[in-house]
Formats: structure tokens, sequence, C-alpha cells
């Protein structure tokens, strides 16, 4: 036993010293030394050697590496073990999510209350703002869910009908001076109707040149939206796009405001809750028409589609008509969700539709588990309220935003909540998940 | 003139399909009978999936004509349309070779997925689907009706609500059939349904194919090579080799026919001994 | 005409960069079928190792001829070594793992690695982008006509021609390495069955890590020679550049080493001639659209292999 466990430590031990010299190959040269434009040297580059900070990642590699080691590669039972045992395993909750959505649901609700007694009106307004932007994502990630989770097309350019909706909405308001309420729903018509156009040459693809495809198309929007100065005021963006109103009742103080109509006090953040309760409508309505549609034949068809295109074909189904039918729906609530963008920031501009966007929504879809809403839920509320909460770091966000897509996926491929629920069955009970070893993931 | 001549329900007239400079199936002609079981039999190779592919749309031919007569009187041009209308309009169904089915869904949705252009319709294209319109809800209650009546003729209702993944290889088989009637074929086009299935299942699919043909008005055109389920329930055999039809009759002419045997005893290949003893050499 | 045939030059140049780079996606994407998101960033990273060396040895243009030469190989072999470590972990980390799981899985982990290298390297190295002074001056200028401003000129320059020269010579090695050595067979055998490949005795995991590895080492060629060219770098050249070669291994026919070379040169001639000719504010769309028509109409490129519907 002994025997073994020496053999064990030396092993991790010269493991781990070898991922810390990879670590100090790659590490010298990018961390260690920094070319600058230097002062003194007329513009020219010179080298800033930085070796303590190569000494302190290559430690961090080389402690990282022999503790995962002695505790969960090679340990004869791994700490993770041991930890998830005593954690609920994320499997047991799939049964659970009938729970778990009017829990959520239930906190959605009630969020903003909860934080204004808690933390007043002034202290829980960065609060709010943080649940608008993480339920604007997982509306825009139930949207793209349609696309990539039913349907099994990859989608890498679904922020361009974000971006179709939010430049709607700015451009219908600036020229026509229509309401939000007014755009709302056409922006959503547009954003579908570029689904359609954008769609249908591309569906005859299969597998990642799909997703080429549409990460070129997301792109050609976003660079005509910069260029297009006339129109689109270019990188400038728009500005003063109008705020929405309570129907009709605005936010403002005095006379006619919202505050006075109904006796309250005027405060700000009567506009910020009005925001994420607007947000979370639109959010839950996404969420109603997706789990209606799947158990409407168009939605069965959308995943057999995933399953097996061929067979679909054999079956009668017109799978071009149904290809299109998920790609303009995503697209129309990417396209919702880009005017409510549009109306909260009251300013857009190319900059907030990068391909960045595309693949944070895609994160969230697959990290969630392909198909699956309550994981889109979680994967939003992990990724984007994860990413503010490392706000502080500031620059080291993103370089943590890209390790923890590696990570988690390679921890879980299949996402966080895995089971797929069947859309009817026989006894008229609610069924049993089928596990997502069975399930395609589409060629698209 | 035989009786499959009098009233097909599929006529095939010089069908020719090239692969570049591979022909693989040379100017065929023949008639698939009403109510006939029509089996497609050959050695490996002689073009039957081909001409298949050919009747079901996944393959435009180079040259000829496909034509389904359906029983309302209507005429179809089947290498004029688009692979789902074949389906969805001139109702000839198949199955596949290497088994096709929607293996994350259950059974029961694989059945509903059949009926998907009927449902469409009830469900208004979906809008009155979304407000749970009760002309929608009665219509989808028909269709797990019906898919319970085919779960119930396979003998796979038990399992309806498993994943098709999970089925072993034979009631996979069946399943495909079952998923293939739901969608009301007037011809149902089988891709060797027989092959992998042990003898007892063998039985049951002979007899569950002459269930079909006798109680719902189904033509059967099926390709297959065990030799016992075609000479036991065909009762129209064409045989292809290379591409060319080399003998056409019923089973025990088409048994006797000397080029057959040749076409078969060239091949070496388990076929022959089942050729053989079937025909008793 | 002058201007033509000077589009064309550079157009040459800039299509022989892309080349390098879409070496890297369409051998990966032979053998393991993926989008090797993160390679563009791999290039970047090359482009900066380069640089590092170029001025922590104080190379500049003053140095004699031969000098100069002997100390860009140096730089080149060793930012080729240093880069292909990244390459290398990259695929250790980030791909490995999820080796025959779920096929969106791998383009999920390379989206994270490329956003993790960029942003690694905008934090180690700074966002402002890094001017480099020309290290290779001068070159032929080739004039027709008279003094009286009748004929043209066209400037070939020395780096253009280092960078063509380099290119080609690198392609013909790597064919022959493909097409001639054990490990280009293990490779080929590999992108047409896995699983037999392995059986027969081929270390699968080892094939892919070098093949990782040899487009990590092209792509930091590729990074060099664009350094050289534009003399300018920054921590997001990787994303366009590495969505450009895609679109010409893409454009040539995915799988196929001739095919990515020659993609390489259209895209990069389109894109000279584009904004030469047209706007050079809508060249990127015109590669991406390009990309869009190709995939549509020609999915299998110009060299590639038909893929065949089974049904």
């Amino acid at each position: 036993m002994s025997v073994k466990s020496d053999n064990f430590f030396m092993d991790s031990v010269k493991d781990a010293a070898a991922g810390g010299l990879i670590a100090l190959a790659l590490f010298a040269v990018l961390i260690g030394m920094k070319a600058e434009v230097a002062s003194g040297l007329g513009g020219q580059l010179g080298i800033v050697y930085r070796w303590g900070a190569v000494a302190v990642a290559v430690a961090i590699v080389f402690g990282g590496r022999l503790l995962l080691n002695l505790f969960v590669w090679k340990a004869d039972t791994p700490v993770t073990q041991t930890a998830g045992s005593l954690l609920p395993n994320l499997q047991s909750f799939a049964p659970l999510g009938k729970y778990a959505m009017p829990i959520f649901l239930v906190l959605a609700v009630v969020l903003p209350f909860l934080l204004m007694s808690a933390y007043g009106a002034r202290g829980s307004r960065q609060y709010l703002d943080l649940a608008i932007l993480v339920t604007t994502y997982v509306m825009l990630g139930w949207g793209l869910n349609i696309v990539v989770g039913l349907a099994g097309l990859l989608d890498l350019g679904y922020v361009a009908f974000y971006a179709v909706g939010a430049y709607s909405y700015a451009l219908l308001a600036e020229y026509f001076g229509f309401s939000f309420w007014i755009c709302l729903p056409l922006a959503g018509i547009l954003a579908a109707f570029w689904g359609i156009i954008l769609g249908f040459p591309v569906l005859r693809l299969r597998g990642d040149y799909l997703a080429i495809v549409t990460l070129a198309f997301g792109e050609i929007i976003r660079v005509v939206l910069l260029n297009w100065y006339e129109f689109t005021g270019g990188p400038d963006g728009i500005s003063g796009i109008p705020r929405p109103s309570f129907f009709g009742i605005e936010f403002t103080r005095g006379e006619g405001g919202f505050a006075d109509t109904f006796g309250l006090e005027f405060s700000s953040i009567h506009r910020i809750i009005f925001l994420y309760y607007l947000i979370l409508l639109m959010a839950l309505i996404t969420n109603f028409v997706t789990m209606r549609l799947r158990k409407l034949p168009v939605g069965r068809a959308w995943e057999a589609l995933r399953e097996d295109e061929i067979a679909c074909r054999s079956l009668g189904i017109n799978t071009t008509n149904t290809k299109l039918t998920a790609f303009a729906l995503g697209a129309m609530f990417g396209g919702f969700a880009g005017s409510f963008f549009a109306t909260r920031q009251g300013f857009i501009s190319p900059e907030s539709f990068t391909f960045i966007e595309s693949a944070v929504i895609l994160a969230i879809v697959v990290l969630g588990g392909l198909g699956s809403q309550i994981g889109v839920v979680i994967a939003a509320i992990v990724m984007i309220g994860g990413f503010e909460f490392f706000r502080g770091l500031e620059e080291y966000r993103m370089l943590v935003f890209g390790l923890l897509m590696v990570i988690i996926m390679v921890w879980k491929p299949r996402g966080l909540i895995s089971t797929r629920n069947p859309s009817i069955t026989l006894s008229g009970k609610k069924g049993k998940g089928i596990s997502s070893d069975l399930v395609q993931e589409g060629h698209g | 003139m035989s009786s499959w001549d009098n009233n097909p329900v599929l006529t095939i007239e010089h069908l020719t399909m090239r692969f570049g400079g591979l022909v693989a199936v040379d100017n065929l002609s023949f008639n698939v009978g009403r109510g006939d079981i029509t089996a497609l039999i050959g050695p490996n190779g002689a073009g039957k999936t081909t001409v298949f592919n050919c009747v079901t749309g996944f393959y435009k031919p180079t040259e000829g004509r496909v034509v389904m007569n359906r029983s309302n009187g209507e005429h179809y041009l089947l290498e004029r349309m688009p692979d789902f209308q074949i389906s969805a309009r001139a109702k000839v169904a198949r199955t596949f070779q290497n088994i096709r089915l929607f293996g994350g869904m259950t059974l029961l949705e694989n059945l509903m997925v059949a009926q998907h252009n009927p449902l469409m319709l009830a469900s208004g294209y979906s809008v009155a689907g979304i407000f749970g319109l009760s002309s929608f809800r009665s219509a989808e209650r028909e269709a797990v009706e019906k898919a319970r009546y085919w779960l119930e003729k396979t003998a796979l209702i038990d399992r309806a609500d498993a994943p098709a993944a999970d089925l072993p290889y034979g009631d996979q088989r069946r399943l495909e059939i079952a998923r293939a009637m739901c969608s009301g074929p007037e011809l149902l086009c089988l891709d060797e349904p027989a092959a992998g299935l042990n003898p007892k299942e063998s039985a049951e699919l002979n007899a569950l194919l002459q269930y079909i043909r006798k109680e719902h008005d189904t033509s059967i055109l099926l390709i297959e090579h065990d030799m016992s389920v075609v000479m036991e329930i065909s009762d129209h055999v064409v045989v292809l080799d290379y591409g060319e039809k080399i003998s056409d009759g019923t089973a025990p002419e088409v048994k006797d026919d000397p080029k057959v045997i040749a076409a078969y005893l060239g091949v070496p290949d388990e076929e022959v001994d089942a050729v053989e003893e079937e025909v008793g050499l | 005409m002058e201007y033509f045939l000077q589009q064309l030059i550079n157009g040459v140049t800039l299509g022989s960069i892309y080349g390098l780079i879409a070496i890297g996606y369409t051998m990966v994407y032979g053998i393991i079928g993926m989008i090797n998101f993160a390679h563009g960033d791999i290039f970047m990273v090359g482009a900066f190792i380069a640089l590092i060396f170029i001025v922590t040895l104080g190379i500049t243009a003053s140095l004699p001829v031969a000098l100069l030469i002997l100390a860009l190989i140096g730089v080149l072999i060793v930012s080729m070594a240093l880069t292909a470590a990244w390459g290398w972990t990259v695929e250790r980390i980030a791909y490995r793992p999820l080796r025959g799981s779920f096929r969106l899985a791998p383009l999920i982990t390379a989206i994270g690695a490329s956003i993790a290298l960029q942003n690694f390297v905008q934090i180690s190295q700074g966002a402002r982008n890094k001017p480099l002074q020309p290290l290779i001056s001068g070159g032929f200028t080739l004039t027709d006509g008279g003094a009286d401003g009748s004929g043209f000129i066209v400037q070939l320059s020395y780096t253009q021609i280092l960078i063509i020269v380099v290119t080609v010579a690198l392609m013909i090695g790597f064919t022959l390495l493909i097409n001639k050595t054990s490990l280009g067979r293990a490779q080929r055998a590999c992108e047409q069955d896995r699983k037999m490949a392995s059986l027969l005795g081929i270390n699968v995991d080892r094939t892919i890590s070098l093949t990782f590895v040899m487009g990590a080492g092209l792509a930091s060629v590729a990074g060099l020679m664009f350094l050289l060219y534009y003399g300018v770098i920054d921590f997001y050249i990787g994303f366009l550049a590495g969505v450009k070669a895609f679109t010409a291994a893409v454009l040539g026919g995915i799988g196929s080493l001739p095919g990515a070379m020659l993609g390489g040169l259209l895209i990069g001639l389109i894109e000279t001639f584009w904004s030469g000719y047209f706007s050079v504010e809508y060249k990127d769309v015109a590669a991406f659209s390009i990309l869009a028509i190709v995939l549509i109409f020609m999915p299998e490129g110009l060299l590639g292999k038909p893929e065949v519907e089974k049904v």
C-alpha cells in the first residue's frame, strides 16, 4: 500500500512538473516579455521583462495540476465524487423540472420586491439591471434553442437577428416616430423575414458549414450596419431611442407621469422595474410558445429533423419549410429581444452585435443542455451572472469567460440538463426523460 | 398477360440510372400489381436499392418514368416530384436498409411524426394548435389511436413511451414498418425487412405483411435476400442482375428460370446456398 | 495596367499568407472533422512570438543582409516551435477530452479557446497595436517606357518575394511530408477511418496532436510574414484572418492541401482587387459573401471530393 502511494505521489509530482514545464515554455515569451512602445525610443518597441508573473503563472499550473492529480484524476476516490454525493446530483434534478420551473418563476416575479426591501430603491438598481440583462439572455437563449436545440440547425449568426430587431425599432422610431408598442411586433416580423431570407439558401447545407455561413451572414449584417453611414449612423450608432411608456404613460416626473398617475412618489427605479417585468413577460411568452410548439406537429417535425432528415423526407415532411419555420421563429424572438435592448439602452451601435454575442448565446444553449428550457435559465444565470460577478477583475473577465466555456464543456459535454422529455405519452402521464446519449444533435 | 399488368399500382417504364460511367439500372420496366406483394430480388449490387431510391424520390432517374396509380384514379409521375411529396401526395412510404428511426424520440412520437401532414392541417399550421383549439385536440386523439393500433399490430405497445433507440434490432424493423403505415400509404416499399431477423421474427414479419396487404388496401414492394420470405409471401417476383431485369413472374416460375439460377450461382455468396436450398439443387 | 499588376502582386502576397493559415484548418478538418475555431488566434500568437523575438534580439534593418536573413530564420524556427506548443496545448486541453463525444461540444470549446487566447494576449501584451519598423526595405521596380510618365511602374518588394518564396517552399515540403512519409500515411489513414487506423496500430491521438502541431507551425510562419508585410499587429488580427483563411480552405475544397493554397490565393486576389477597384470598407463583406456563395453552390470546393448522401 505504501509503495503504491509513494509511486502515486511521485507520479503526480512528475506529471505536474511536466505541466509546469510546458506552461513555462508557453508563458515565458507571452507573459514574461511584453513588447511595448517605450518612451525615449522614438516610438519604437522595447521589451519589458516580467519574470515574476511567469513564475506565478507556472506555479499556478504546477500546483493546480498537482492538486488535481492527487485528489481527482489519479485518486482512488476523487474529491469531486465525494463532493458530488454531498451536493444534489444535477441528473436527479431533471425529473424535478416541473418543480424547478415554478420556483424560478415565482422567484423571478417577486425579485424586484425582494431587492427593493433588501437594498432600497437606490441600492437595488444595479441588481435589477443585472436581472434584466440575464433575462434578456434567457430570452435569446430560448429563441436560439428552437433553432439549435429542437431543429438541430447550428446557427452562429443569431446576433444578426438581435441586431435587426434593435435597428428596426431604432430606425422606425427615428424616421417615423413610431412608439415601442407598434415597433415591437414590426421588429419581430422584420427579423423573421430576414431569418427566412438568410435561411432559405443555407438550409441545404450540413454540419459545420451551416454554422460558418450563418457566422458569415451575421458579420455581413454587422459590417453593413457599420459602413452604411447615412442610414444607420455607422460606428456612431443611433442615440436618443425613445424609452418605452407604460401603455402610453411616460415614466417622467410630474404631471401625467407614471408616479403621478398611480399616486406614487417619483423614482427612477419605476422604469427599471417596468423594464424588468417587460423582458420577463417577453421571455415567458417565448417559453410558452416554444413549449406549446414542441407538442404540435411542427415541433415534433423539428425534433425528427434533428434525429434523421432522410427519414423525415420519406414520411412526407417538407424539410425546407420545417427548417425555415424554426429559423424564422428563432429570428423573430431574437428580433423582439433586440427591440427591447434598443429601448432599454436608448443607444445602439454595431459594437453590441459582434460575433462574441452569438457565441455567448450559443454557449448558453449548449451549456444548458440542447433543447432544455430550464437549462438555458441556469446557464444564463451562471454565465451572465457569473460574468458580472467578475466585474471587479475587469480585464480578466473575458479570459475567465473563455476558460469557463472550455471547462464546463469538458466537464459536461451534453450540458447541465441533458435529458429529453417526450412530447406526448400513451399513458398520458409525464414520460420518463430520455437520456441524451440516445438523442441526436442534428447535422446542421 | 399477367394479373399485375391489368391494374398496376406502380408502373416503371424504361428506368435507367447512371452514376457517371456506371449504369446502376438499365432500361428496367415492370409493374407492381394492386394488392400484390411484389419482391425485387437479385445478387448484391444488382441495383435493387437504386430502383427503390428512384421510386421514392431520393434519386432522380437519368431516363424513364415511374408512375403511381392511386386507387382514387389519380396518377403521379414520381420521377418529377420532390421526395417528400411522394409520400405526402402519391402515398408511397418506405423503410430503409439501415434502419432510420428517430432514436431519441419515443415509439409513439415516431408514429406521430409519420402523421405530420394531416396533423399539421388540423393544427391550422400550428396557429390553432398554439391556442389549443378542440378541433386539433380531437385530430391528435385520432392520431394517437392510429398509432396505438399499429403499435398493437406490431406487438410494441408495451414500449410505446420508451425511446426508439433502446429497442432490440428486430423490434426496430417492425417499428419502421409501423411508422411507414401510419403515413397511410397505398404502396409500401420495404428495403430488406427481414435482414438480421431470426426465424421466429421472420415468420412474424411474414404474417404482418400478409395482414397489411389483406386489411389495408396497401400494395407492397420489397427487396429481400431471405428466399424463405420471398417464396412464401410474394405474388410476383422481379429479378435484377447488373441493373437489368432477367426474370419476371410468379415465385415458382422465377425459381425454375435457368437465368436466375445462373445469376445466383455466378456469385460466391451465401445467397447461392439459399437459392440452391430453395430450388432444390 | 500598372495598377492591375500591382494589385496582382499584392494579392498573391496576401493570398500566400491566407494559404498558410488555411492549411491548418484543412488538415484539422480532414482528420477530425471539426472547425478549429482557435486556429486564427494561434496565428495571432505566432505573430506575437515572432515580434517579441525580433525586438528582443534587436533585429533591425541596419544589420548586414546575411546576418538579417540568418536572424530571421532563427526567429522563424523558435516561434514555430513555441506556437506549435500552443497549438498542442489547445488540442490537449480543449479538444482531446471531447473526442468521440457530441459534435457541438468541441465547437463550443474551440470558441472558448479562441476567446481565451485573444484575451490572454490582450492582457499580457496590452491592447494597443504593436508597430514594427520595416526590416526589409527596397525591392524591384519594374518599369516600362520612358521617363515621360507614359510607361508603368510596378513595385515588387523584397518582403513580397520572401513571402511568396517561403510559402512555395513550405508547400512543396509539406506536400512531400503528407504524401511520402509514414506520418503522412498515418494522417491520411486517420482521415479515412480513425477506428480502423487505431486497430492497425496507428497512434491516433499522437497523429492528431501532430496535425495540430504542424498546423500551428505553419500558422506561425504566416504570423511572421504578416508582421513583416504589414509591420503592425494587435491581439485581434486572428479573427478576421482566421475566417478568411477558413473561407480559403472551403473554397479550395476542405481536406485538400493544394486546395487550401489555391483557395488562399483566390481569396487574397479577390480581396485585393475588391479593395483596389470597389471599396475598402466592404472588403470583408466580399470575403464573407464568397464564403456563403461557395458553400451554398459548391460545398465540395474547387479541389475537394463531393460528399455523396447515402440513403
